[in-house]
């Protein structure tokens, strides 16, 4: 049995501790009237130029049909041209402008020690969640590699506990409209008497509204919930069943139950979520792009927790093929992901009608350096570094690789959320930091003490004898002889 | 001539004929080839033959076809006649290059999976009309055949042949 060592409990509760810390100081810091953003705006504008680009998008807000020509004319020429017309046009709207600039940047600010929480949480959650799907799919396809790994991989699903709960803290804040996050939300949308009326988002009311949209986000957590429940205990009770596996045959049919529920529930999860903070914009292949970076995000954290605990000795039936799998896993995601980032965003491009493109204008307008870099981070860096088959069985090569891979989805998740939420007052402050931490302390805790308290190894599987001798021709194993795999 | 003198070892089982091959290279003999009708998982391992660098061609044959297709794309659509066409921007490379994705991406893999072939063709020594090889047309169904050279030790070779459950040994000449 593993112990769950003081050090790491010690250092997890550290990290929740001042992640708490920072997440309450970061909502301290709102500034909590008009004058106060307006006094944030002012700073700002005496800083430089760099700020001065949220001024830009403000008017970009107010002129939609600009927008499309700015798009994705990168040539320097066309785009001062552009910019020059807004200023013009904008201008001729007088002195209220001013005001609607800070309150629109006052909604900005207010909205970012919630977006930062959310980011992270949105993060974890969805890894812990594929983890939990990844694994009900090993228990579909009778897989034999992975069965070492299944503790492993349950012993993370307990992640999905503390997060579901702070989820839940989020959507009762929304439904309480206490977080803005959500611009559908907002007073009046849905009322033609109101300033605030919006034809477009009344249209979809039929989906998204409140009781809706509330009843079926506390259905995906319970659907999830309810399964990773049910396949731990049962998997524990597999080691000891001896019933002729009736225990292993009951799970493999509840987890195909669970695959079907959660193919479903991802991708409305991914609509209600994620997609519903752009209320006007939509994407057919969404809920399959979220569930791209959740999954190679899923295995890398899988590799991740695996490495760790066999280098402290815990897992000894695990060997250099079952890391090899996992780093061809993180690979292969890897490229699934940029395919499907690519053809999202190539289809939107090169059709470039304006109530689709504004999505990645605003992207790449405001957010260049995460979204470009988010690239390099997921796509070129994995893609070179676990190409070669000898790197993928080198533990310390897949931390790399999985460093960068946990980091760019990270940034892709921000770039998801960010835009439509905080706009161009974005930053990576203590905010963002601390919500990072704490999630990661209580990622530590939760997985590492459900780990020390079942059998690290599955008695009752199967396929756990092949998944001992589990071994890819390619790779040597080190630390064993030829006599060992013939 | 005593060196043009090899000994054929036959086997009827893959696993059998893994260990032979352990055992004759364990006892110090050089096996020239071991004709299979089929891969035999770990035959190369035993033999010690060094692995492969297919792959590694493969990954610089996809290098040569996605820099001609970044080449081809910039010289056709940018350089040479930069039309406007629907719009796109043609006014460098990059401004267009979410169009040229899919050319690059198939020539990468047109390059390295062709060229990967006919180097495998040719490092194999594979062509149509070639003459076969195989110096017994039961090493294509269900026999497995070992060459060893000779250098005046027949007997001894013979003797730890049988021992390692050959089914048919004979010396023959090597043309």
């Amino acid at each position: 049995m593993y112990q769950f060592s003081g050090k790491l409990k010690t250092f997890s509760i550290a990290l929740i501790i001042i992640g708490a810390l920072g997440i309450g100081l970061s909502f301290m810091n709102v500034p909590s009237s008009l004058d106060e953003a307006k006094e944030i705006i002012a700073n700002q504008a005496s800083h430089d130029g760099g700020y001065a680009t949220s001024h830009e998008e403000v008017k970009k807000d107010i002129h939609q049909m600009d927008v499309k020509e700015e798009a994705f004319s990168h040539s320097d020429e066309a785009h001062h041209e552009v910019t020059k017309e807004n200023h013009e046009v904008a201008d001729t709207h007088g002195d209220n402008h001013d005001d609607a600039h800070a309150e629109h940047v006052y909604h900005q600010l207010k909205n970012k020690p919630w977006s930062a929480l959310y980011v992270s949480l949105f993060f974890f959650l969805g890894i812990t969640l594929l983890v939990l799907a990844f694994y009900a799919s090993q228990r579909v396809a009778q897989s034999a590699w992975s069965v070492v790994l299944f503790r492993v991989m349950e012993a993370i699903t307990a992640n999905l506990v503390p997060t579901s709960i702070v989820m839940l803290g989020v959507i009762i804040a929304a439904v309480l409209h206490i977080n803005h996050m959500f611009p559908w939300m907002a007073e009046g949308v849905f009322d033609p008497t109101s300033p605030n009326y919006d034809a477009i988002i009344d249209g979809k009311s039929w989906w998204m509204n409140l009781p809706g949209w509330a009843i079926r986000s506390v259905l995906y957590l319970a659907i999830w919930n309810t399964y990773r429940w049910f396949i731990r205990k049962n998997s524990i009770k597999e080691d000891t069943a001896n019933d002729g596996y009736k225990t292993f045959k009951l799970n493999y049919n509840v987890s195909v139950g669970f695959i079907f529920l959660f193919m479903i529930s991802e991708s409305m999860m991914s609509w209600d979520w994620i997609m519903g903070l752009d209320p006007h914009w939509f994407s057919t292949l969404f809920g399959w792009y979220v569930l791209a970076s959740l999954l190679v995000s899923a295995l890398t954290v899988i590799a991740f927790v695996t490495i760790y605990l066999r280098s402290k000795g815990a897992l000894p039936a695990v060997n250099d093929s079952h890391i090899h799998d996992l780093a061809k896993f993180m690979f292969g995601f890897s490229v699934f992901w940029t395919y499907l980032w690519f053809a999202q965003f190539m289809l939107i491009w090169y059709a470039d009608i304006p109530e689709e493109t504004t999505y990645f204008a605003l992207r790449f307008n405001e957010y260049k350096l995460p979204f470009l870099a988010m690239l390099g981070m997921n796509f070129v860096f994995p893609i070179l570094l676990l190409l070669n088959s000898d790197f993928k069985s080198i533990p310390w090569f897949v931390v790399i690789g999985g460093v960068v891979i946990l980091a760019g989805h990270y940034v892709d998740v921000f770039v998801m959320i960010m835009p439509a939420t905080v706009g161009a007052q974005w930053s990576f402050g203590i905010p963002e930091f601390s919500a990072l931490l704490f999630f990661l302390g209580v990622f530590i805790y939760t997985v590492f003490s459900a780990f020390a308290k079942a059998n690290p190894i599955p008695k009752g599987n199967p396929f756990l004898e092949e998944s001992k001798h589990f071994h890819y021709y390619n790779i040597e194993h080190r630390g064993e002889g030829s006599a060992d795999h013939h | 001539m005593e060196s043009s003198k090899v000994i054929h070892a036959f086997y009827n089982d893959d696993e059998v004929v893994l260990d032979a091959v352990k055992t004759v290279k364990a006892d110090g003999h050089h096996i020239e080839e071991v004709f299979c009708p089929f891969p035999v998982h770990g035959l190369d391992k035993a033999m010690g033959l060094a692995p492969t660098r297919l792959a590694i061609t493969a990954f610089f044959y996809g290098i040569t076809g996605l820099s001609f297709a970044i080449w081809m794309t910039n010289y056709m659509m940018i350089q040479d006649w930069p039309q406007d066409i629907g719009g796109k921007p043609s006014f460098s490379w990059f401004d267009n290059m979410p169009a040229f994705v899919p050319i690059m991406f198939e020539l990468t893999v047109f390059f390295a999976a062709h060229l990967m072939v006919i180097t495998f063709y040719m490092r194999s020594r594979i062509w149509p009309f070639k003459e076969a090889e195989n110096p017994d047309p039961r090493t294509t169904d269900d026999h497995f055949l070992m060459e060893i050279p000779v250098h005046n030790n027949v007997d001894e070779l013979k003797a730890l042949l049988s021992k390692t459950g050959a089914v048919e040994i004979n010396v023959v000449d090597k043309h």
